[in-house]
C-alpha cells in the first residue's frame, strides 16, 4: 500500500511538543476513542456478570399467594443454596467429568496433529503447500452446529460410509453409544479446529529467522535436529496459547453434545455443564430459573479460571 | 509500509524460493512418507464435505442404499422443494438474517475495535491499564458462559427475541481490540500522527482519514473474525430468538435436525446452502486470516 499520509518535508519551527494541558488533552482524546468499546463492554460483560452474580443468591419461589389466585413467583434470597445445589449435584459433576475426559483426550491429539501438520508444511519435505494449508483450514469455515450435523449423519449406521468402512475393517462400535459418544464429540471438535491451530503454528514457524537454519547447517545438524532443537522450542509460545484457548473452548462445550442429544435422548438435558446451564435457564431442568442457572455458569467460570491459573503455573515451572 | 501482513508475505515468498542446504536436503523416502501423511490428513478434512455434497442430492432411501461417495437417484430439486416446504419458505430469510446480523455486528464491531485498539496503542490515559486488563479477561473468558447472564439482562430490558439480542453482544470483540492494538502499534507511525497534529488536523480527522486507511488490512481481518464468529454462534440465538422469522440459519437448521424423522438429504442441502456465503468469504480472504492468527501467535 502506498503511504498517503501527508508527511511534511520541512518541519515547522520547533514548538514545545506538549503544551501544559497536553497530557489532559491526550487523556480525553484517548478516552474518546476508547469510549464506544468501553460502553459496549460494560453493557455486554460487566452488567450481565454483576446481575448474574446477584441472581445466583436468589431463587424463584412460588408464594402461596391466595390473594392473587396462586401461582405467583417471587424472587427470594436463598443465600448459598443455589451454589450448594450445584456443588452437591452428581449430574453436574458427571458433566464436568465428561468434559474433563473430553479435554484430556481431545486437546493433546489436536495440538500434536496441528503441530505435526504445521511442521510438515513448513519443512523442505514438500514444495507446494497452499492447497494443503487451505484444505486443512476449510472445516473451520463450517459453523460448529453444521459440522456437528454432518458428523451426526456420518455416525448414523444406516447412511454412513464411515460406519461401512469400520465394519469392513472388522470394527463394530456404536459411535453414538454411551461408551463412545465422548470420543465422537472429540472427533467433531478436532475436525473443526485442527486447521485453525495449525495456522497459529505455521505463523509462529514462519516468524523464525531463516539464518538459524543456515547456522544449523554450518554446525552439521540433521533435518530432524533442526525440527527438535530449533523449530519446536521456538513455537512453544504459540503452543501454550493454543492449549490455553483449547482448554477454554472445552469448558464451554455445547454445540456438539446438543446436536447429538437431539437424536440420542439418553444423553439427557445435562450431558455437559453448559447444556445444564442452558436447560436450567430455559426451565427444562429442575430447579430452574435465573438463580440456579447463574450459579452453574459462575461455578464453571471459576473452574475455568482455576484451570487456566494451574496451567499457567505449571507451564512456568516446567519451562524454567 | 511495514505491516505484519507485508512481512508475512515477504517471508513466505522467500521461503518458497530458498532451497535447503545440500546436507539438509530430505531423502526421497522421507518425501514420499510426507506426501502420504498429508494425503491422509487431506482425506480426513475434506471427505466429510465431499460426502455432504453427495448427500444433499439424495432421498432418505438413497442415503441408505447408494454408495456414500457417488450419486444415487439425483434428487436435488426434490430436496430443495422439501427444504422450502419444511422451513415454510423461511430458509432464505434465515440466510439473510445471518448475513444481516453478522454484517452489522462485523462493521460496527470492527470500527469499535480499531478505535479502541488505536486508543490503547497511541494514547496515554488514566484507566488504560484497567481496560487492557478487561480485554485480556474477555479474551480468556469462556464466552458461552456469558450467554446465560446476557439472557437474564436482555430479558429484563425487553430485548430478547429481537435482532439486537444477537447484534449487540456480537459487536463486542476483545480479540478484535487486541488485533487492533497490535496492528496500530505496527502500522501507524507516531511521527505521522504528530506531523498531522502540527498541521492542525483534528483528532477525528486524523483517525478517519489516516489511521483507518493505514489499518485497512487489519480491519478486514477483524471484520472476518467477528463476521464468522457471529455467523457460527449457536447458543446465543438459541437462547435469545424464538420467532421463526428472526432465526439465523444455524438455529433454523438445528430445528430441522432435531425434528423427528427429518428428510436427511434436505437437511444436508440446507447445511450446504447455509455455509456457502461463509465459505466464499473465507476462500476469498484467506490471507487476512493468516495475518490475524500470526499477530496472535507471535505476540501471544
Amino acid at each position: 500500500m502506498e503511504t498517503q499520509a501527508p508527511v511534511p518535508v520541512a518541519q515547522k519551527p520547533a514548538r514545545p511538543r506538549r503544551r501544559p494541558s497536553g497530557a489532559r488533552r491526550e487523556a480525553l482524546t484517548g478516552w474518546a476513542f476508547m469510549a464506544p468499546f468501553a460502553v459496549l463492554f460494560v453493557l455486554v460483560f460487566v452488567i450481565p456478570i454483576a446481575v448474574s452474580a446477584r441472581e445466583s443468591f436468589f431463587a424463584q419461589v412460588s408464594t402461596s399467594g391466595d390473594l392473587y389466585g396462586g401461582g405467583q413467583l417471587d424472587s427470594v434470597f436463598v443465600g448459598l443454596d443455589n451454589f450448594l445445589h450445584v456443588l452437591t449435584n452428581e449430574r453436574f459433576w458427571a458433566g464436568v467429568g465428561r468434559i474433563g475426559l473430553f479435554g484430556i483426550v481431545q486437546v493433546p491429539i489436536m495440538i500434536f496433529a496441528a503441530l505435526g501438520l504445521a511442521l510438515l508444511l513448513d519443512s523442505w519435505l514438500i514444495r507446494r503447500v497452499g492447497g494443503f494449508r487451505l484444505s486443512f483450514f476449510l472445516p473451520y469455515a463450517i459453523p460448529g452446529i453444521v459440522a456437528a450435523m454432518v458428523w451426526l449423519y456420518l455416525y448414523t449406521p444406516e447412511i454412513s460410509p464411515l460406519v461401512d468402512l469400520l465394519n469392513a475393517l472388522g470394527i463394530h462400535v456404536d459411535l453414538m453409544g454411551p461408551g463412545f459418544v465422548i470420543f465422537s464429540m472429540a472427533n467433531m471438535t478436532t475436525w473443526t479446529y485442527t486447521g485453525y491451530n495449525m495456522l497459529i503454528f505455521l505463523a509462529a514457524l514462519q516468524a523464525i529467522p531463516r539464518d538459524l537454519y543456515e547456522a544449523a547447517r554450518v554446525d552439521g545438524a540433521s533435518g530432524w535436529q533442526v525440527v527438535t532443537k530449533i523449530k519446536v522450542p521456538l513455537v512453544r509460545g504459540a503452543a501454550l496459547l493454543a492449549i490455553l484457548l483449547s482448554i477454554i473452548g472445552t469448558v464451554q462445550l455445547f454445540n456438539e453434545p446438543t446436536v447429538l442429544a437431539a437424536v440420542n435422548s439418553w444423553m439427557g438435558a445435562d450431558f455437559v455443564p453448559m447444556m445444564m446451564a442452558y436447560n436450567t435457564m430455559m426451565g427444562q431442568l429442575s430447579p430452574s430459573g435465573a438463580g440456579p442457572a447463574s450459579a452453574i455458569s459462575i461455578v464453571m467460570a471459576l473452574l475455568a479460571g482455576v484451570l487456566a491459573a494451574v496451567y499457567a503455573v505449571l507451564q512456568k515451572r516446567f519451562t524454567r | 509500509m511495514t505491516t505484519i501482513l507485508g512481512t508475512l508475505t515477504r517471508r513466505r515468498a522467500r521461503a518458497d524460493v530458498d532451497a535447503p542446504p545440500r546436507n539438509l536436503a530430505p531423502s526421497r523416502s522421507a518425501r514420499t512418507l510426507t506426501i502420504v501423511l498429508l494425503i491422509f490428513a487431506l482425506a480426513y478434512f475434506l471427505l466429510p464435505i465431499v460426502w455432504l455434497l453427495f448427500a444433499a442430492t439424495k432421498s432418505n432411501a438413497d442415503l441408505v442404499s447408494s454408495p456414500g461417495f457417488w450419486f444415487g437417484d439425483f434428487q436435488l430439486a426434490e430436496n430443495y422443494t422439501k427444504l422450502m416446504d419444511w422451513t415454510q419458505g423461511n430458509f432464505w430469510r434465515w440466510v439473510g438474517n445471518s448475513m444481516l446480523y453478522s454484517g452489522v455486528a462485523a462493521v460496527v464491531g470492527t470500527l469499535v475495535s480499531v478505535s479502541a485498539g488505536y486508543a490503547l496503542a497511541k494514547f496515554r490515559f488514566p484507566g488504560s491499564g484497567v481496560m487492557s486488563g478487561a480485554i485480556l479477561g474477555g479474551l480468556l473468558m469462556p464466552v458461552a458462559l456469558l450467554t446465560v447472564p446476557l439472557y437474564i439482562v436482555f430479558q429484563q430490558i425487553g430485548l430478547t427475541n429481537t435482532m439486537w439480542a444477537i447484534i449487540i453482544p456480537s459487536c463486542v470483540s476483545p480479540f478484535g481490540v487486541f488485533l487492533g492494538r497490535v496492528f496500530a502499534d505496527a502500522a501507524v507511525p507516531t511521527e505521522v500522527l504528530e506531523a498531522a497534529r502540527i498541521d492542525g488536523a483534528s483528532e477525528s480527522r486524523i483517525f478517519f482519514t489516516m489511521v483507518l486507511r493505514l489499518l485497512a488490512p487489519a480491519m478486514v481481518t477483524i471484520f472476518l473474525f467477528i463476521f464468522v464468529a457471529t455467523w457460527n454462534n449457536f447458543l446465543l440465538p438459541l437462547m435469545m430468538i424464538s420467532s421463526p422469522e428472526l432465526k439465523p440459519v444455524t438455529l433454523g437448521l438445528y430445528g430441522m435436525v432435531s425434528y423427528f424423522a427429518p428428510q436427511k438429504g434436505a437437511v444436508m442441502l440446507g447445511a450446504l446452502l447455509g455455509v456457502v456465503p461463509l465459505v466464499i468469504l473465507f476462500l476469498g480472504l484467506q490471507r487476512y486470516w493468516r495475518s490475524g492468527l500470526a499477530a496472535g501467535a507471535v505476540k501471544g
